[in-house]
């Protein structure tokens, strides 16, 4: 029983991340039905731009909150600022041209950060900034309450309550779904669409460097390639819940990181990967909209 | 007082010349109707006016040329549309629609005064103001798709087949608000197939062909008009 809800809690953890990623792909897709393939290699700047802003301010080999705080600015900016210019120097060109064009750009974008980051970074794993102890916090009913996981979930969740207000409660949030329902619409209403647009990268992309910051701090080595797998899987849990629908994007990355978690726990962490994949095969055959996805979207 | 004049306009989607030199005007206080068959281009020529589609030739508000003015730069220059199909927003809730007309304004206590206006208008849309708007039935999203054009107090108003797939006595109900914002000082462009209802409430009407204006009237006149009455009011 301890095991299982330590498993769970590592789950909730490793799901928390995934859902960091995920809102990016789901949120782009809601507006521009673009997979944005590039968001992975976002989060992977995220993770280098925190590695360098750490070792800039001499704050590499000082772990605590500030140090989180401090690295967590430091990705998010890098990462929103990188969306936007990616959003306007390869995507905006290319809004009236057919989908598989701006596709075939997004997986062109994507291969020259990796290159790029290859170039620039070296190929070489990079050891990530200590950001926080790993301690454990306490202890209860046997089960061991960690440092690490704990900020994970908490950093998670007030990301997840600031999207939310928002999304829901602000006029801002009001025109990004209006956009993403009926984009013509909302301009004839008077949303600058393109302003619309150029924000939702900005704020997917800040929270991919959330996502960054938080993985360097658990599993602290990082490289070029490193968003090819995570963004794979984000992606995964995007089109799990629903690709476009927000609520389905934290759902869906919560049943990813919990099912890969017992899958490690209690199977062989051989299986790992083969899940995720698996689960998108299995979905996508019995509900192909996803689990909170709406069949066909209407469109006026 | 032109509130609104249309010179020439042309409009191609791809090779298709939808659009072949339209030229209209409203009057400042006037419901002026442009009725057609199906695929005449009405809907086209509301979507140029809004800036949707590119076209050529003029688009005159109160004078002034929209060429270069983008879509939503539209909207407080006072224009405001009711589009084909009603196109609420169906995920946001009835508020959230209109707040969304209001888009544009900033002005908390005249936004106040429009949206209770709509609700005097439209006692329904009060009573579903916290519903979802895709759960609405087709009357009322039309009657809600009307409120949030009105939401941005235009000065002139387009409406796009607001009977569109609406039982008759709704159909009645909308063009009396119609007819209601009109006498409150409103201009309205309305696009209807329904040609009988569009005509009656009109001051005049044009009707479009394949792209091109055939006839011009009184809305009246044209209910009497011979051509008329064979090709749109069935005989
Ligand atoms: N997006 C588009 N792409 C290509 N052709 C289009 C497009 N929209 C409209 N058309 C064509 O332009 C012409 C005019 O269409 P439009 O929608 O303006 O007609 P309408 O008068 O509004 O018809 P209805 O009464 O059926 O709504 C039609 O021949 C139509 O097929
Ligand atoms: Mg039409």
């Amino acid at each position: 029983m301890q095991d299982f809800i330590q498993h769970l809690i590592n789950g909730i953890s490793l799901g928390s991340i995934y859902a960091l990623i995920a809102l990016g792909y789901t949120m782009v897709f809601g507006i521009l039905q673009l997979i944005n393939f590039a968001h992975s290699d976002v989060y992977m700047i995220g993770a280098f731009a925190a590695y360098y802003a750490a070792r800039t301010l001499g704050i590499d080999k000082n772990p605590g909150v500030s140090t989180l705080v401090i690295l967590l600015i430091a990705a998010m900016a890098a990462c929103s600022l990188l969306g936007f210019t990616i959003e306007r120097l390869a995507y905006r060109p290319l809004r009236k041209a057919p989908k598989l064009n701006i596709l075939i750009t997004a997986i062109g974008v994507s291969l020259f950060l990796q290159y790029s980051g290859q170039v620039v970074f070296g190929a070489d794993p990079k050891v990530f900034p200590a950001v926080l102890e790993d301690s454990v916090l306490f202890t209860l009913l046997g089960v061991e309450f960690k440092s690490l996981d704990l900020a994970v979930l908490f950093v998670t969740l007030v990301m997840m309550v600031l999207l939310h207000l928002l999304i829901y409660h602000t006029k801002l949030g009001r025109a990004m779904r209006a956009v993403s329902t009926n984009m013509n619409v909302a301009a004839m209403m008077g949303v600058n669409t393109d302003r619309i647009i150029s924000f939702t990268f900005v704020v997917g992309s800040a929270l991919a460097g959330v996502g960054s910051v938080l993985v360097g701090m658990k599993y602290p080595k990082i490289d070029p390639l490193m968003g090819m797998m995570i963004g794979l899987k984000a992606f995964v849990a995007a089109v799990l819940g629903g690709i476009g629908n927000i609520a389905g994007a934290v759902l869906g990355a919560l049943i990813m990181g919990l099912s890969e978690e017992m899958v490690v726990g209690y199977l062989s962490s051989t299986y790992r990967d083969a899940l995720a994949f698996g689960i998108l095969i299995v979905i996508l055959i019995f509900r192909p909209a996803g689990l909170l996805g709406k069949g066909g979207v209407e469109k006026v | 007082m032109k509130a609104l004049e249309v010179q020439d306009l042309n409009v191609f989607y791809g090779s298709i010349h939808a659009l072949k030199g339209i030229s209209f005007h409203v009057n400042q206080g006037e419901i002026v109707s442009l009725i057609g068959a199906n695929g005449a281009g009405k809907t086209t020529t509301l979507r140029a006016i809004s800036g949707i589609v590119e076209s050529t030739g003029q688009i005159l508000l109160h004078g002034k040329t929209l060429k270069n003015v983008k879509t939503c730069e539209r909207v407080s220059l006072g224009l405001a549309q009711s589009p084909e199909g009603r196109g609420v927003f169906p995920n946001l809730t009835v508020m959230e629609n209109l707040q969304m007309g209001a888009y544009s304004r900033s002005d908390k206590n005249e936004i106040q005064k429009n949206l209770e206006h709509c609700f005097i208008l439209f006692p329904r849309m009060k009573e579903r103001q916290k519903q979802l708007a895709g759960t609405l039935s087709g009357g009322e999203q039309q009657m809600l798709a009307i409120s949030r054009a009105l939401m941005s107090a235009p000065k002139v108003l387009l409406l796009d087949e607001p009977s569109l797939g609406l039982a008759p006595l709704i159909v009645a109900q909308i063009f009396e608000i119609i007819k209601k914002v009109n006498q409150e000082g409103m201009t309205v462009l309305l696009v209807e197939q329904n040609a009988r209802m569009a005509l009656k409430i009109s001051h005049r009407a044009y009707v479009i062909e394949t792209g091109k204006v055939t006839l011009e009237g009184k809305g009246e006149d044209l209910l009497n008009n011979d051509e008329v009455r064979r090709s749109y009011l069935g005989g």
